[in-house]
């Protein structure tokens, strides 16, 4: 008896460990990899006084931090379903070469015609406590007196900016997730006559273009004299965010 | 029986006739283990840059977690901050922290005092790496998340599990008010005073309605308060209404401790309300207090002490 029933034990442990093992695949998936080209109009953006661009406004700048977050990815296949990433926040910093591209995974094999993303945090999570992942404070985008996520932050110097002393440095952190100054941005980028082909024998790529220019033109022109830092949740934060919402563009797609 | 020893998990107790917290741990699995762990970093200086100062240092429990010695709080090498560090107790209860309500969840309320430069003026990584590199850290979480890694989501979680259990509701008014003691004439007369002129903006259990005012202190706002958040004009010179339980240990009074005794707090109630276009309402005219009112309201307040919240073992040093 006692036999027997060590034998249904282990037979059971078999079974539920071969299960583990080889999962029955229902739902194959694969990845994508997003990989973002940071420039300024057309040159490739190169960090800390290496270079120095104009904005529609003709001042001079340059860059020393450039980051981001992209978060709640959605791909749409050409019926119409839509994959949305779980647990989808994504920070790109152009400073750090780990971070210029990001992986989306368990997504179903199949043929995509769009993406959608946010730039920024959604409101739920700038509200829930402490966070992980690309969310861990301690990288260093977390807001911690007037809590909540920088959406993106952007940091250089320009001689136009005589405000903030000698070392003429600008600095933009788009924060504001709820009310009128909700500064979180929606992207839509339609691959036209392209599609991203998840398959078991390819990891497509998509290559965007991230333009720091857009920064600072359509639909409001800000100059950087006149605007040499935002923190707040304001409309000078939010003009920030309505103009780089069309910073995005898709160069190329390789399947 | 220590937390140590126990058996069974320490529990969030709700008292009998308040509302179920907001936060309730529901996403933060409350363990002896993790309330141990939150405890000893509420007592570790080296969460300051230069391992002088804990949260402890400003919140001790024998003031209901406040501290008499500064108006302002004193952080690393002695630099004044701006504001008097609250006394800390129900904190489950509140959505919004500090004196602007600038901080939306108990579990990042440490990522402020840590980073702020008048406080501990430390970073975060550095933060996490001192307790990596520690003796005892490692075990430590993974006694209470079953591993030795230090990350700040851990970290803060198990802060909150120590500040969130910091549960006020033993004091002679709580024994009083589930009919377990009486007040003497005076407290009584006070209850009843209380209940006219302060409840609305401090009402029991909390003795806070949790909302923002501006309580007559000034007309010219060096600190804006609530504005400074929400960018407002209507909320400059507008704060968080403090929690009046265990007051009269958390002296000195107000954002920036303007006031010595509750005896101050009382005059400018009576007397010195300063008008501006942001002013309350409710204290546009306000009918001055007799010498006795005074007393009796003071008597009253008395009552909010619970002594048994700063004696409480649990919540004690415990290296
Ligand atoms: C240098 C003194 C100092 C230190 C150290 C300090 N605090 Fe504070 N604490 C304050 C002050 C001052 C405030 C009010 C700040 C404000 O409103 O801007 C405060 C506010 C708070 C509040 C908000 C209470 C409420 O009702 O809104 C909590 C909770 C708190 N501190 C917890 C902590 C924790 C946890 C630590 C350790 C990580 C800590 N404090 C370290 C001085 C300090
Ligand atoms: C209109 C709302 C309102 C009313 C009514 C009111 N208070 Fe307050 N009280 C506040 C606010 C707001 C603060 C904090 C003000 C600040 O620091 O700028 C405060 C602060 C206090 C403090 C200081 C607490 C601390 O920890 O610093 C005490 C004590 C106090 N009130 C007692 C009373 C008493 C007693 C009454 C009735 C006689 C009363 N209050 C009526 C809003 C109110």
């Amino acid at each position: 008896m006692k036999n027997l029933l060590l034998f249904f034990l282990i037979s059971t442990l078999f079974i539920s460990s071969c299960k583990k093992d080889a999962p029955v695949n229902l739902h194959p998936t694969g990845s994508v990899v997003f990989k973002f080209n940071n420039m300024v109009g057309d040159s490739a953006l190169v960090l800390n006084n290496a270079k120095s661009y104009v904005n529609a406004n003709n001042d001079t700048f340059t860059v020393q931090v450039f980051k981001y977050y992209i978060s709640n990815v959605k791909f749409t296949k050409s019926d119409g379903t839509v994959f949305s990433e779980k647990e989808s926040y994504h920070l790109i910093d152009a400073g750090d070469a780990n971070r210029t591209q990001c992986t989306i995974a368990n997504v179903p094999y199949g043929n995509y015609t769009s993406v959608s993303f946010m730039i920024g945090v959604d409101s739920a999570r700038n509200c829930s406590g402490a966070q992980t992942g690309d969310l861990d404070p301690a990288l260093g985008m977390f807001w911690m007196w007037d809590t909540g996520y920088i959406f993106a932050e952007l940091v250089g110097t320009s001689p136009q900016d005589t405000a903030t002393g000698l070392n003429h440095l600008f600095t933009y952190a788009i924060i504001g997730f709820k009310g009128q100054y909700n500064a979180i941005k929606s992207v839509g980028l339609n691959f036209f006559n392209d599609t991203v082909k998840v398959s078991p024998t390819t990891i497509p790529q998509i290559n965007l273009k991230t333009d720091v220019s857009e920064w600072f033109k359509t639909p409001v022109n800000i100059s950087i004299a006149a605007v040499p830092s935002t923190d707040l949740p304001n409309q000078t934060t939010l003009n920030f965010a309505n103009n780089y919402a069309d910073m995005f563009t898709i160069q190329s797609i390789r399947n | 029986m220590t937390i140590e020893s126990a058996d069974e998990n320490i529990q969030l107790v709700i008292p009998d006739g308040w509302t179920t917290p907001p936060y309730n741990f529901s996403t933060n699995n409350l363990t002896n283990a993790g309330f141990i762990l939150g405890r000893k970093l509420f007592y570790e200086k080296k969460l300051s840059a230069d391992n002088s100062i804990a949260c402890a240092s400003c919140h001790q429990q024998q003031f209901a977690f406040s501290n008499q010695t500064h108006s302002v709080s004193a952080g690393v090498n002695g630099i004044l901050g701006t504001r008097n560090a609250p006394a800390l107790s129900n904190l489950v209860w509140q959505t919004n922290f500090m004196w602007n309500g600038g901080v939306n969840h108990i579990e990042v309320v440490p990522l402020s005092p840590i980073t702020n430069h008048f406080e501990m003026n430390e970073t975060l990584s550095n933060v996490i790496n001192k307790l990596q590199n520690d003796l005892e850290y490692p075990a430590l979480f993974e006694k209470a998340f079953g591993t030795t890694t230090v990350t700040s989501q851990l970290m803060l979680k198990a802060m909150a599990q120590f500040t969130g259990m910091l549960v006020s509701s033993n004091s002679k008014y709580d024994l009083y008010s589930r009919g377990e003691t009486t007040l003497t004439e005076s407290e009584t007369n006070g209850l009843n005073l209380f209940s006219q002129k302060c409840s609305s903006c401090h009402p029991a259990p909390l003795f806070t309605n949790l909302e923002y005012m501006n309580f007559g202190l000034d007309s010219i706002f060096t600190d804006a308060g609530r504005a400074g958040i929400t960018g407002l004009a209507a909320d400059f010179g507008l704060f968080k209404v403090p929690s009046l339980r265990n007051v009269a240990l958390s002296y000195p009074y107000m954002h920036d401790g303007r006031f010595a005794t509750l005896v101050d707090v009382l005059e400018h109630y009576s007397r010195g309300i300063v008008h501006s276009s942001t002013l309350s309402s409710e204290l546009n005219s306000v009918t001055p207090l007799s010498h006795s009112e005074k007393q009796d309201i003071i008597s009253f307040l008395y009552t909010l002490t619970d002594n048994t919240f700063i004696t409480d073992d649990r919540f004690k040093n415990p290296n």
